[in-house]
């Protein structure tokens, strides 16, 4: 059994860099980047985040689910020589050399409060809750800034239009990361603005389908009690039967 | 030495070795490896980290003492407290709610919504997060949530099929309300606006998943558990409710009678207290990916570091099948700032591969996912047979062109958005080139015993979703987690506001459960070394660290 034990432990040596902080001597190329500033010398190929952590960075904020769905780790960024302001992901950007960095911890954006149940299915509901969508300049820097690569702007101008399939199909991959608000000269709060967009689609422009109205009712009515109380008796025998004698669906 | 050259994102090497995958593909597209014999499972399992030799030891102290837990999740029950009985004062109260919710994932956001449904005011109850509101796993989870709710279904053939796949280990009634509930939370949901997959005809788009015997798999893309999140906190703002973000529990707070009655938050940026008074209190924290249990990488976030177990067992709370571990059978391999992530099951639902580096197609794609990934260990370990990458890590190839292949081209960018997006940031075409793959740290099967409807064995404790044990025995299928999250934090939520209407004020707050465990901890004899929770893991560089001057 020796040997079984020592696949466990080659396999936790071989992870070390990414269960634990990064060793210098494992460390072959470098880059140099700034973080709020300061020079640090990093590891190549390693993201943002892991990089200001090799640094002595403990994050708090600004660090979330390090896989790029939760927004958290916004980051703007210039690279030498160059006067745009870049933005991304920490945890998802491989760090370059002569970045120049800095976090955005939070967006202080204002989400309007509504209840969809009781609000009309026409554009409306847009002006009504998020007005300064009408200040749009079209101007596209919100699409610019937006790390999912999404089209920014052609969703907010599909609000305005009251084409809620659009702002829902355009911005379904949002992860509200707020650097659109933060960007925008009109003020416009596109990520809380396409949250109401894809709910109102959801509850007004997509139907149940049938079969699931069907099977709560039939749960409701108790349908299934008889034989859950049935399969609750039975012993493990019977339970591994059932298991291995039941049909397989095909895909 | 000279930089290796990339050719579309991998090395030279890996593209001569991606050359054989191409030669089999058309040969796989019509053919997949036989789903195992119960025995041929049994056999694989042994290379599994749960049964391979060591990594485990028996609990010293508390309510499990005797039972096995992995050393990881050992040493933390067997750790002491982060804060001292005489550094908190417990007679100024900041929060007295009738409900507080410690964990802001799929789990604790749906308690709070079903809390206040039962007529607890928003303003009562209280929600706690460590990082942001939805900083969580459900956020990441990617694949799907199954419900039975197409004709050919029942809820008692999931109810089988999550018993199968549990090893039958599961706790029947538990189960039972999760296999019940399901399609009532999908009905939830789209009350909500959450947008789930749909055909053509409306109907919903389900597919099957590891262990599953009909296709009950309910994606949004591969965006699932953040769809779902995000509507339900959008839904939780528009309620006012109270809510703390960056403000850990550190302590649970008990009375004389071993009750819990809420709990002390900590801000981790000022470094100040908060006593919440709490009628009752929802422990919604999830798991504990990152203590990268046996050294292995993680698709958890940042914040999943055990915290909820350890507050719970030290106020007395049972836990349960904590000695299992689930390993994704397919995390990112390469490139190395990607290890760990998760690359979802629903690539093998819609007919993804694993391969090895001869091209063979050597596994069934969808064992259950302790089978799934025992097997990958053993042919990069024990038959050779895995690709070794620039960092030394092995793995093998998750042939994803054969999704376009069977499903036509554009499948993967419609279905797999926001993977397909990662790896192009990685520079790798993940519709031309089948991706790298080697098991992650997913999920914590087991965790504090709940019962059908939320409670522990701790009066005024509830629990739901994966800080929880009990629904999923040892080992959990996918698209039961996210559902659990929902059907047990709903549960938790309706009985702890039950509870909470009934119970009268609470009396006296004390610490007196981590004074007695602590001292039980040094009549074992166990050195005060370690401290727990954790709340946050940390990366930060060797070098860095070995200079560092503690100063403020």
């Amino acid at each position: 059994m020796k040997e079984k034990k020592s696949i466990m432990d080659r396999i936790a040596e071989s992870n070390r860099s990414v269960t634990s902080g990064i060793d210098e001597k494992d460390i072959k190329n470098w880059v140099n980047i700034y973080i709020m500033g300061k020079a640090y010398k990093v590891p190549a190929g390693v993201t943002i985040m892991q990089a200001m952590e090799y640094s002595g960075y403990r994050f708090v904020r600004s660090a979330g689910c390090r896989a790029g769905f939760c927004g958290a780790c916004a980051t703007v960024y210039r690279k030498a020589g160059d006067y745009k302001l870049q933005s991304a992901m920490a945890c998802q950007t491989r760090v370059e050399d002569g970045m120049f960095l800095v976090q955005i911890p939070f967006a202080p954006a204002e989400k309007a409060s509504y209840d969809i149940h009781k609000e009309k299915y026409d554009t409306n509901v847009f002006y009504k809750y998020y007005p300064s969508l009408a200040k749009c300049v079209s101007c596209n820097t919100c699409t610019k800034s937006c790390p999912q690569d999404l089209e920014v702007m052609d969703y907010i101008q599909a609000a305005i239009r009251g084409d809620f399939e659009t702002v829902a199909e355009e911005s379904f991959d949002c992860i509200q990361c707020g650097l659109c608000a933060i960007r925008c000269p009109a003020e416009i709060v596109q990520y809380h603005v396409a949250q109401l967009g894809r709910r109102m689609y959801g509850l007004y422009g997509c139907e149940t389908p049938g079969h699931l109205t069907q099977r709560v009712k039939e749960i409701q009515e108790g349908k299934f009690d008889k034989d859950f109380e049935n399969i609750l008796k039975k012993n493990k025998k019977e339970l591994e039967k059932m298991y291995a004698e039941r049909e397989r669906e095909k895909d | 030495m000279p930089e290796m050259k990339y050719i579309g994102g991998y090395p030279e090497y890996m593209r001569e070795l991606i050359k054989k995958v191409e030669k089999t593909r058309m040969k796989r597209k019509d053919y997949e490896p036989p789903a195992m014999s119960k025995k041929e499972r049994e056999d694989t399992l042994k290379i599994h980290p749960d049964y391979a030799e060591g990594g485990k030891r028996k609990i010293s102290v508390g309510p499990n003492k005797g039972e096995i837990a992995p050393n990881e999740l050992a040493d933390l029950l067997e750790a002491y407290p982060i804060i001292e009985e005489n550094e908190v004062d417990l007679s100024r109260v900041d929060y007295d709610v009738d409900v507080l919710i410690i964990g802001g994932g799929l789990a604790g956001t749906s308690a709070a919504l079903w809390a206040n449904d039962q007529g607890i005011s928003s303003q009562k109850i209280l929600l706690a997060n460590k990082l942001r509101h939805g900083d969580a796993n459900s956020m990441m989870a990617e694949g799907g949530t199954q419900a039975a709710d197409r004709p050919n279904d029942s809820p008692l053939i999931h109810y089988l099929d999550a018993l199968g796949g549990g090893h039958f280990t599961n706790k029947p009634e538990v189960l039972q309300a999760l296999a019940k509930d399901a399609p009532l939370i999908m009905n939830w949901l789209l009350e909500m606006g959450a947008i789930i997959d749909r055909d053509e005809n409306g109907d919903f788009v389900e597919r099957s998943g590891g262990g599953t015997s009909i296709n009950r798999m309910h994606a949004c893309r591969d965006y699932t558990g953040m769809e779902e999140l995000r509507v339900m906190r959008d839904k939780f703002r528009n309620r006012d409710f109270q809510y703390l973000e960056y403000y850990p529990a550190v302590e649970l707070l008990t009375e004389e009678n071993g009750k819990v009655s809420g709990a002390v938050l900590w801000n981790c940026e000022t470094g100040d207290y908060k006593v919440v008074r709490a009628k009752a209190t929802i422990m919604a924290t999830g798991g504990f990916g990152r203590l990268h249990i046996r050294g292995f990488p993680t698709t958890n976030h940042y914040g999943a570091t055990c915290d909820g177990v350890i507050l719970s067992y030290r106020a007395g709370a049972k836990l349960r099948d904590v000695d299992t571990v689930q390993y994704h059978p397919t995390g990112a391999a390469f490139p190395q700032q990607i290890v760990g992530l998760l690359l979802t099951e629903k690539l093998r639902s819609m007919g993804a591969q694993p391969v090895n580096k001869d091209g063979e197609a050597f596994v069934f794609p969808l064992e259950p996912r302790d089978v799934e990934a025992a097997a990958l260990i053993k042919e990069c370990y024990i038959n050779e047979k895995g690709i070794i990458t620039p960092t030394g890590m092995r793995g093998v190839w998750l042939d994803t062109p054969l999704i376009e292949l069977k499903h036509g081209e554009g499948t993967i960018e419609k279905n797999f958005p926001g993977m397909f997006r990662m790896f192009n940031r990685c520079e790798l075409d993940m519709r031309k080139d089948p991706l790298l793959v080697f098991p992650s740290l997913h999920y914590q099967n087991g965790g504090v015993e709940t019962d059908p409807k939320g409670h522990t064995n701790v009066e005024g404790l509830f629990v739901g979703g994966e800080v929880s044990g009990g629904v999923h025995g040892k080992n959990r299928l996918m698209g039961n987690s996210t559902l659990d999250c929902m059907v047990f934090g709903r549960r938790s939520g309706i009985n702890a506001a039950k509870y909470a209407k009934k119970a009268k004020k609470p009396g006296k707050l004390t610490l007196n459960h981590m004074k007695n465990y602590s001292s039980t901890l040094k009549k074992a004899g166990i050195k005060p070394e370690r401290r727990a929770p954790i709340l946050l893991p940390d990366y930060r560089g060797k070098a860095v660290l070995a200079r560092m001057i503690d100063i403020f």
